[in-house]
């Protein structure tokens, strides 16, 4: 049972469209801005909300999300507190919520605590960037228990073995990673995705999004093609920063959403 | 051999294989290829020699009277590992790991270091095999240890500098996790000592547990008995894991691990993970770590750069809930006078990260009868110090 997502996915389909995941850094200027953020995107076209919860040592990402962390970190962040403003935001939307985090944080506040946390504020399911479907054992129940989906990560490297893993193990969607490398690199062949995901869809029953290097409305149209999600993070995440002292930084960073979304629309 | 870890890489609750799914392929392929290296003669034979004729293995345990003399207690003894070419034990991992990566096709090496002596090691061993190596570090070690950065750069290694976070070895690590996510086909990450996701812990301490095995043999050859205890320092472990692990069967053999101190406990600048920290997940590894309420983790200090981390090797956790290993720390003040005193005393200049051992030996021995031995790891030598010491104390080279 995966809830908001499931419906997001089952609603898009019917409309023969794709989604569009923006991925936010939860406390990135701080969390007012966030929440707006997340209601404005929602507005201009995003169907599911990735938030990041910002880690001191975020291995997987590239210096984009890294320095969005500590910015997000600088402000004050913690679980918790993005936790609450989920709960908040729930009375203002019900756009999909996929927390981002490092497993540490999880652990920090324990797998049962956390996932009833997470279940009662409205989140819909959880990305663990270090965490394979070999190591997800604790999480599993509680996240079972309170209705939140793990979403797992399927790399370009990933053997066929690791696909049936993967596929079986990973409700919601299953995030394939479009490149070998971190967050805010460069996409390089879209080829070699569509091929991925191919053979992810021969063994897998969930929609696949597509993320990692997907940069600009051109990058969203052709991913949208072949996937049925299309994740954007640095991109976003860069014009946040980049906006930080101007007034209309949410409208900038909306616009550019809007045009993802515009890109990705059925021919 | 150890039955540790298991299968999935756990020594008990600790260890496993915490990182991106890109790199899991890589673990597994790495798993799978050490596993047949391990009964592999050539491999193994391969090895010995490089351990012998390059390294200069063995390396002597030293009985150092002067030292014992003036702590007036338990005889002391020094496992040399400063003896080693490079002047550390890192080598006796790098060499290992340079010969896996050849066997596995990788031309291309990387590591992290923190005091630099991994990373000379490492570029030393891809030196002497004609790899191409890059090693991260950070830009607060690459000022504390210049020296070894112009080392590394001689043996014609890149040295990158990491500019994130407290800029010292945790970030260097995160660095070179990175570049091994994006290189993964072409490159294989040396990390340097029991830390990060299976197989390494258990291969890093495979291939230090030389030391102790060397240390067994030399020090029932000299006394015809085992000692009473092994001192070593403890940073992510190695040295302090290659010591140990030969004597762990032995119950009566007590074994005192040494973590950075730093400026005291109280202070909360210091990277005493036994002292101030609680298990969680870092960089791979579920172990003892350095973190706040919210699992963000600390910044952590010491003089000796290559203690100066926030977590310590998964294994090291498991031995020091079951209480088999003691873990203390030695201050900075400490450890400086420690490495003030073996200069002296024997005419060994010893790194600053092995003085953390020897700062333990000066309070342990002078408790001890004459009859009883100790056995301390030099896991290093002090020579790329030098320089730091005297900035510290305000000698102009």
């Amino acid at each position: 049972m995966s809830g908001r997502l499931e419906t997001t996915f089952q609603r898009l389909r019917d409309k023969k469209e794709k989604a569009l995941i923006a991925y936010l850094m939860a406390g990135d200027p701080g969390l007012a801005e966030t929440e707006q953020l997340v209601v404005a995107l929602e507005q201009a076209g995003a169907d599911i909300i990735e938030l990041g919860v910002p880690f001191s040592d975020p291995i997987a990402d590239g210096p984009v999300i890294q320095q969005a962390a500590e910015r997000g970190l600088k402000s004050g962040t913690t679980l918790r507190k993005i936790l609450d403003s989920v709960k908040s935001l729930r009375q203002r939307t019900e756009i999909s919520i996929v927390l981002m985090l490092y497993y540490n944080s999880i652990h920090a506040m324990g797998c049962e605590e956390f996932c009833k946390a997470a279940g009662a504020a409205g989140v819909d399911g959880l990305i663990v960037p270090d965490m394979p479907p070999d190591e997800a054992g604790p999480l599993k129940k509680p996240a079972d228990a309170a209705g939140l989906p793990l979403i797992f990560l399927l790399a370009p490297t990933s053997t066929t073995d690791r696909r049936k893993l993967v596929a079986k193990e990973s409700h919601g969607f299953v995030y394939y990673v479009s490149l070998t490398g971190i967050t805010g690199s460069k996409l390089s062949n879209v080829g070699d995705v569509q091929d991925n995901v191919k053979k992810l869809r021969k063994v897998s029953t969930s929609p696949v999004a597509v993320g990692f290097g997907v940069a600009t409305p051109e990058d969203a149209a052709r991913v949208s093609k072949i996937a049925d999600g299309v994740i954007v993070g640095s991109a976003i995440v860069k014009r946040i920063a980049s906006y930080q002292q101007d007034p209309a930084m949410v409208e900038h960073v909306a616009e550019f959403v809007r045009s993802l979304k515009a890109a990705m629309a059925p021919a | 051999m150890s039955m540790l870890p298991d299968s999935h890489g756990r020594f008990g609750p600790y260890g496993g294989r915490y990182v991106p799914e890109t790199l899991m392929p890589a673990l597994l392929e790495l798993e799978a290829e050490y596993a047949k290296v391990k009964k592999d003669r050539r491999f193994q034979a391969d090895l010995a020699y490089y351990l012998k004729q390059y390294v200069g293995r063995p390396t002597s345990l030293y009985r150092a009277d002067r030292l014992t003399k003036k702590l007036g207690g338990a005889k002391i003894y020094l496992k040399r590992e400063d003896l080693c070419h490079t002047g550390a034990h890192k080598i006796n991992n790098a060499i290992g790991q340079v010969l896996l990566a050849m066997r596995m096709k990788k031309r291309r090496i990387i590591a992290e270091t923190g005091a630099g002596q991994h990373g000379v090691a490492t570029a030393t061993a891809a030196a002497m095999f004609g790899l191409e190596c890059e090693v991260y570090m950070g830009t607060e070690d690459m000022q504390r240890q210049a020296l070894n950065v112009y080392r590394m750069r001689l043996l014609g290694a890149t040295v990158t500098g990491v500019d994130a976070g407290s800029r010292t070895l945790k970030d260097a690590i995160s660095e070179a996790m990175r570049d091994w996510t994006t290189n993964v086909r072409t490159t294989h990450y040396i990390l340097g000592s029991v830390l990060g996701a299976h197989p390494y812990p258990m291969m890093i301490r495979d291939f230090q547990a030389i030391i102790g095995k060397e240390a067994r043999k030399q020090i029932l050859a000299a006394e015809g008995k085992l000692p009473n205890y092994l001192v070593a320092c403890v940073g992510g472990g190695s040295n302090s894991i290659g010591l140990f692990h030969a004597f762990l069967r032995d119950p009566k053999v007590k074994m005192i691990g040494v973590e950075a101190g730093g400026s005291g406990i109280v202070s909360g600048k210091h990277a005493a993970r036994f002292s101030g920290g609680k298990p969680g997940v870092l960089q791979g590894t579920m172990t003892y770590l350095l973190q706040d309420e919210n699992g963000q983790i600390n910044l952590t200090h010491s003089v000796s750069a290559g203690l100066d981390y926030a977590a310590v090797g998964p294994e090291h956790s498991l031995y020091h809930d079951q209480g088999r290993i003691e873990y203390t720390y030695a201050t900075d003040t400490e450890a400086m006078s420690a490495f003030d005193l073996l200069a002296r005393e024997e005419g060994i200049v010893p790194a600053l990260e092995s003085a953390h051992a020897i700062a333990e030996v000066v309070k342990l021995a002078p408790k001890l009868k004459k009859s009883q031995l100790i056995i301390a790891n030099l896991s290093g030598r002090g020579d790329k110090d030098v320089q730091q010491v005297a900035k510290m104390r305000g000698v102009e080279l």
